[in-house]
């Protein structure tokens, strides 16, 4: 019975210790990022590793989802003889919780995974202790430019993902389904607010760039150096990752949509 | 790695593309290109009953959108509802005895509040009233009137 507790107790310390050092940790790179800002190359160079090349995976994500709800849309309305309202579907739909949500599961699965591998394997085989021997901070020249990265790609990546979406659900309803165009699009500017509807997905997307970056380069510093501490690392980021943005995008469609 | 110059083309293309992108969302998507929020005049407007009117439903006159509605609040004393409409400022030549029906968009859309002209030669201004006013339809009274007048129509 008191083994059970210990254990327990022993978890339960662990993960607040786990907590605590995530934060620390986030403030030493945070203070990293004015320095960041006179390299800013190495952030151009990771916008391209983190942004640039999960693009394709997001663009033909959003075009599928969009042309999904494009026709599972059609099929329920036109019931109501409502298919005209097809666009506000899509569009709110998409940029409101889709766009942001599905985007950043994947970029957790594409970009975030590579980070934690990545930092992970540089901390195994001591690349950063090396860099420490040499008076470089790994922290401000190997994690701040990939978390800033991953602030920077989120939004980009969220909007593109809601735009081509926003576009196949036109091709499925507009150009197969026979809706009529100027319906579909004249309902979606009715109901879509820029403020309520797009300026909120963007804070949802920045915010989902931020769990989800600091997750996956937290979880590679912390690494355990062997090579099974990195598979545990990479499962852990996409795991945590996911389930953090799922449990923030509740809490935020509570604040912004009530 | 790769060349430098090539990466940062590269991610300007995809910087672009994501401003792209969020532009496309506002411009097309969203209602940004019609009606603005700035500007306009307030005036109000009383009602018996609103039905399903909500703030940000269009006000329209002659089935063109002028304006949203701003606010609606109760009256305590009059157990009124008091809808505030915000009207374009370039619709500036409404007399003051335009009066206010709230109408539905087809038979089960969304309602808004239309305006339907006067006479005067006087024409609103900020904070004025329009005094005519017409209550909104409600379905359930319209069906329970329809069915007790045919009730009694078949005692009689």
């Amino acid at each position: 019975m008191t083994q059970a507790l210990e254990t327990l107790g022993r978890a339960g310390l662990r993960s607040f210790e786990r907590l605590g050092r995530g934060q620390i940790f986030m403030a030493y790179v945070l203070a990293g990022i004015p320095e960041i800002a006179l390299r800013w190359r190495l952030v151009v160079h990771q916008v391209y590793a983190v942004g640039v090349l999960s693009l394709v995976i997001i663009v033909v994500s959003g075009l599928f989802v969009g042309m999904v709800l494009g026709l599972q849309g059609y099929n329920t309305l036109v019931d109501f003889g409502a298919e005209e309202s097809l666009g506000v579907l899509v569009a709110l739909s998409l940029v409101r919780e889709l766009g942001p949500v599905v985007s950043a599961l994947l970029f957790a699965g594409r970009a975030g995974s590579a980070l934690t591998a990545e930092i992970g394997l540089m901390k195994t085989t001591e690349q950063l202790s090396a860099m420490e021997m040499m008076a470089i901070d790994p922290l401000h020249r190997v994690v701040a430019p990939r978390f800033l990265a991953g602030i920077i790609s989120m939004p980009l990546l969220a909007a593109m993902f809601s735009a081509v979406g926003v576009y196949g659900g036109y091709f499925i309803g507009v150009g197969l389904l026979g809706v009529d165009e100027g319906a579909f699009w004249s309902q979606m500017q009715d109901a879509v607010d820029l403020r309520d509807d797009i300026f909120n997905g963007v804070i949802k997307s920045i915010v989902f760039g931020v769990a989800v970056t600091w997750i996956a380069v937290f979880e590679g510093y912390d690494t355990v150096p062997t090579a099974e501490g990195i598979s545990r690392a990479t499962t852990r980021t996409v795991v945590n990752s996911s389930l953090a943005v799922l449990g923030l995008d509740f809490i935020l469609t509570a604040l912004m949509f009530d | 790695m790769l060349e430098s110059k090539f990466v940062e083309t590269i991610v300007g293309l995809f910087v672009a593309l994501g401003v792209a992108a969020l532009f496309m969302l506002a411009m097309k998507v969203s209602n940004l290109s019609s009606l603005g929020e700035d500007g306009g005049y307030d005036v109000t407007a009383r009602f018996l009953n609103i039905g399903g009117l909500k703030v940000r439903s269009p006000v329209k006159m002659a089935g063109v959108v002028i304006g949203r509605v701003k606010d609606i609040e109760l009256d305590r004393q009059s157990y009124e509802a008091v809808a505030t409409l915000s009207l374009a400022s370039k619709f500036d030549k409404i007399p003051t005895d335009t009066s206010a029906n709230i109408y539905t968009a087809g038979l089960l859309g969304e309602q808004y509040v239309s305006l339907d002209p006067g006479a005067e030669d006087t024409f609103l201004k900020d904070g004025d009233r329009i005094t005519l006013t017409q209550s909104a339809v409600v379905l359930e009274q319209l069906i329970g009137r329809f069915l007790y007048q045919k009730a009694a129509g078949d005692e009689g």
